[in-house]
């Protein structure tokens, strides 16, 4: 589809300065993981960014294959790592950088990591930067990386407290896209308006990826429905919904209507331990449509691999090194990563806004024997101080769940609340993390299952309890965090 | 336009949500969730009418509630609601409850005016106006504690998230003193409006699940519109919503915005 020759990267050797500040940086990096000080992964980033804001250009332009990003509200660190995998399958050489570094300098430090003290990468020939982008920071970034692909998954109402409105991040992208050439092949949700629509503003070309299968609909919109309305101003008409405002969307008023997508899942099965379906491509020749047994579960789930599958479609790699990669990269940090502790089968389901919890509240709800459930809720920057979001949740679906559920986080007592409302007495409310672990094990029988609903801070907290008790690696180690902006 | 009677009891209040699926993106649905619940356990009737774009207003109310929105979605609402305003502001005068939030509160002022200088009508139930001054100015974000002006009421906490600045005229009261957090503009100290039984403010959190005692005296101002000066409720404890207001407060008290009056 798009070729790396075209994508207009100038090929130059770093400068004096662009030198002097990866070398700086990295010297940075280096000493903060000595110290024991957390990944160092925004620092060299910071150092490096500061001396010579120029770098990433000089370093992005010997990637061979140029750059994806990936942004949205949710989806995008699992995205990244399945459309990494595929590339890797396919036989180039990506690198990621970590979920937590995805504002301007931890994107910056990825760069730099790669180089050598020389600004230089290796074997540029194969290298594919897959690089994972806040939503609100994209403007910014898409200008630096001018990215051979960029990939858009979905728009929903995240941390106001943080990013301010909704509209204003949507406003953000059109202004990046419309100063957008031919280079970059936008690849879009086509089932989310708010992202369908951004086709319209630039871009040379556009792969949709969408979900076909009705039977997984919604009864109706979600209240935590974010785009409500078309550009015309008229009110979206669905076909179906699938999630918040996610589905089978039209305007009677102006005509405009999600198209057929290019990359599509049919006949999904989601069961409570992953996801099936058939994944169809479209392509100028013969179509293609290979079966994808993933061990993640919900339709969210569906939808990561279907943006990972479009994009790698995007780049011309071929499907098969896909299929087999989506089915074996794993889980990302944090990201439905199972744990096995004393007997007990602990996942952890990250949920940090309303529409990403309804659909973990979904998975837990349609369980046939009902797991413990460990939901956390923390208000630190990277949470959003703001706790009203609870409120925008379906927590209503869980009413009369018989399972055990223990509340917990520096926001307890706030969700302890909202549970009560919803109809589900929190059978203990331990704020502090680690007892309310402890609590949550020791009322899951063993062999059963418990699956720990943390927000950001409160997953970085317990999946560290989890790995110190299992031997599961340091977060900078399967690359993660702590880049919060203070 | 829907309406979904809870249970049959002797009294009930007949509450009124404006706009819920277009001023919905705060999370002050968490007002309605609380209300529906708090009444059934104070043996109170609550049938919830829904009023979207285009609908018309029932014959009367006992309760109205708006949330907030973005400009996006005021700009939505401003005509539809000025539509209306005849009837709100009567009901406002027979001593209906009402409850408006953020983007709401600021459209039950005299007018919005935007950042980009738009300035959309209020159906001035309040004697407030409300200005964004552009964005080289600060958004009013944060964890707010506020005492209110207000017969016993004890201190109410909640979340604020706006742009607009609110300013109270000759006729307003302001609803609370803000003791952290920023309030109408971060300058005179005052929290929201009072005008007979309306209350706006700019707390989300949402607000009442966590502010019983408001709450309460929204369902008694709704139950003495409707039955008469003599109704009465017998305060139940909520274990949960008093936990949730005592840590709030002392989340707001540790790094809400220090009041600079």
């Amino acid at each position: 589809m798009t070729d790396p020759e075209r994508s207009g990267h100038r090929r130059r050797v770093p400068t004096f300065r662009e030198r002097g500040a990866l070398l700086l940086g990295r010297a940075a990096g280096a000493a903060t993981r000595r110290l024991g000080r957390g990944g160092g992964t925004a620092l060299p980033g910071l150092i490096a960014a500061k001396l010579a804001p120029s770098l990433v250009g000089a370093l992005g332009g010997q990637l061979g294959h140029g750059a994806v990003t990936v942004t949205g509200t949710n989806g995008k660190t699992t995205t990244t790592r399945l459309l990494a995998a595929a590339a890797s399958r396919g036989g180039l050489l990506p690198f990621t950088n970590a979920s937590g570094s995805n504002l301007e300098r931890g994107i910056v430090s990825s760069y730099v990591e790669q180089a050598n003290g020389g600004g230089a990468l290796e074997q540029t020939a194969e290298r594919l930067g897959v690089i994972e982008v806040d939503e609100a920071a994209m403007p910014a970034v898409f200008t630096a990386l001018r990215p051979r692909v960029a990939v858009f998954l979905n728009l929903f109402r995240d941390q106001l407290d943080r990013y301010g409105e909704v509209d204003s991040v949507a406003e953000g992208w059109r202004g990046a896209l419309a100063a957008v050439g031919e280079a970059t092949t936008l690849v879009l949700n086509g089932d989310d308006p708010a992202i369908a629509l951004l086709a319209e503003a630039g871009g040379a070309q556009a792969v949709t990826f969408g979900v076909e299968d009705r039977s997984v609909a919604l009864d109706g919109i979600e209240h935590a429905a974010d785009a409500r309305f078309c550009l015309c101003g008229a009110a979206f008409a669905y076909e179906a919904v699938y999630m918040g405002h996610v589905g089978i969307w039209r305007c009677d008023a102006c005509g405009r209507a999600r198209r057929e997508p290019d990359v599509a899942a049919r006949d999904v099965d989601l069961s409570e331990h992953g996801v099936r379906f058939q994944l169809d491509v479209r392509a100028a020749g013969p179509g293609r449509s290979l079966q994808v047994d993933l061990p993640f579960v919900g339709l969210y789930s569906v939808y990561n691999a279907l943006a990972a599958a479009a994009a790698a479609h995007a780049l011309g790699l071929p499907i098969e090194a896909l299929v087999s990669a989506l089915e074996q990269a794993g889980p990302a940090f944090g990201r439905q990563e199972r744990f096995l502790v004393d007997g007990r089968k602990v996942r952890l389901l990250l949920a940090k806004n309303p529409t990403g919890l309804n659909e973990v509240v979904r998975t837990v709800a349609s369980q046939a024997r009902p797991p413990t459930l460990l939901a956390i809720l923390n208000d630190g920057i990277a949470d959003g101080r703001d706790v009203s979001w609870i409120y925008d949740a379906e927590i209503e679906l869980l009413a009369g769940y018989t399972g055990p559920v223990i509340v917990s986080g520096t926001r307890a007592d706030d969700l302890a609340l909202r549970f009560a409302l919803a109809g589900v007495e929190p059978t203990e409310v331990v704020a502090d993390v680690e007892a309310a672990l402890e609590r949550a094990l020791a009322l899951t029988p063993e062999g059963g299952w418990l699956e720990v609903v943390p927000t950001y801070t409160a997953m970085l907290t317990v999946r560290a309890i989890l790995a110190d008790r299992t031997g599961a690696a340091a977060y900078w180690e399967t690359a993660e965090p702590v880049e919060v902006d203070a | 336009m829907t309406a979904a009677p809870e249970q049959v009891t002797e009294r009930a209040i007949r509450l009124v949500d404006l706009y819920p699926e277009v001023m919905d993106v705060y999370a002050d649905r968490g007002n309605v969730i609380a209300l529906r619940a708090r009444c059934a356990r104070l043996g109170v009737g609550c049938e919830v009418t829904a009023v979207g774009l285009g609908d018309a207003l029932p014959s009367d109310a006992d309760l109205a509630l708006i949330g907030g929105g973005q400009d996006r979605e005021q700009r939505r609402i401003a005509d539809d609601l000025a539509a209306h305003g005849r009837t709100l502001r009567a009901w406002a005068e027979a001593d209906t409850a009402m409850l408006a939030v953020c983007g709401g509160f600021q459209l039950f002022g005299n007018f919005y005016r935007t950042a980009t200088g738009e300035q959309l009508p209020g159906i001035g139930i309040f004697d407030v106006v409300t200005v964004a001054p552009g964005p080289d100015w600060e958004r009013c974000i944060g964890d707010v504690l506020a005492q209110p002006q207000l017969d016993e009421l004890g201190e109410v906490v909640g979340f604020e998230n706006h742009a607009g600045r609110t300013y109270l005229g000759p006729a307003a009261r302001p609803f609370a003193q803000v003791l952290r957090g920023w309030g109408n503009n971060g300058d005179d100290g005052s929290e929201g409006a009072v005008y007979r039984q309306a209350v706006g403010t700019y707390l989300h959190g949402s607000l009442l699940p966590k502010n019983v005692e408001l709450m309460d005296r929204l369902i008694l101002a709704a139950l003495r519109h409707r039955y008469g000066e003599d109704a009465a409720i017998e305060p139940v404890e909520d274990h949960y919503a008093e936990r949730a207001h005592r840590s709030a407060v002392a989340v707001a008290k540790w790094r809400g915005r220090p009041n600079s009056r």
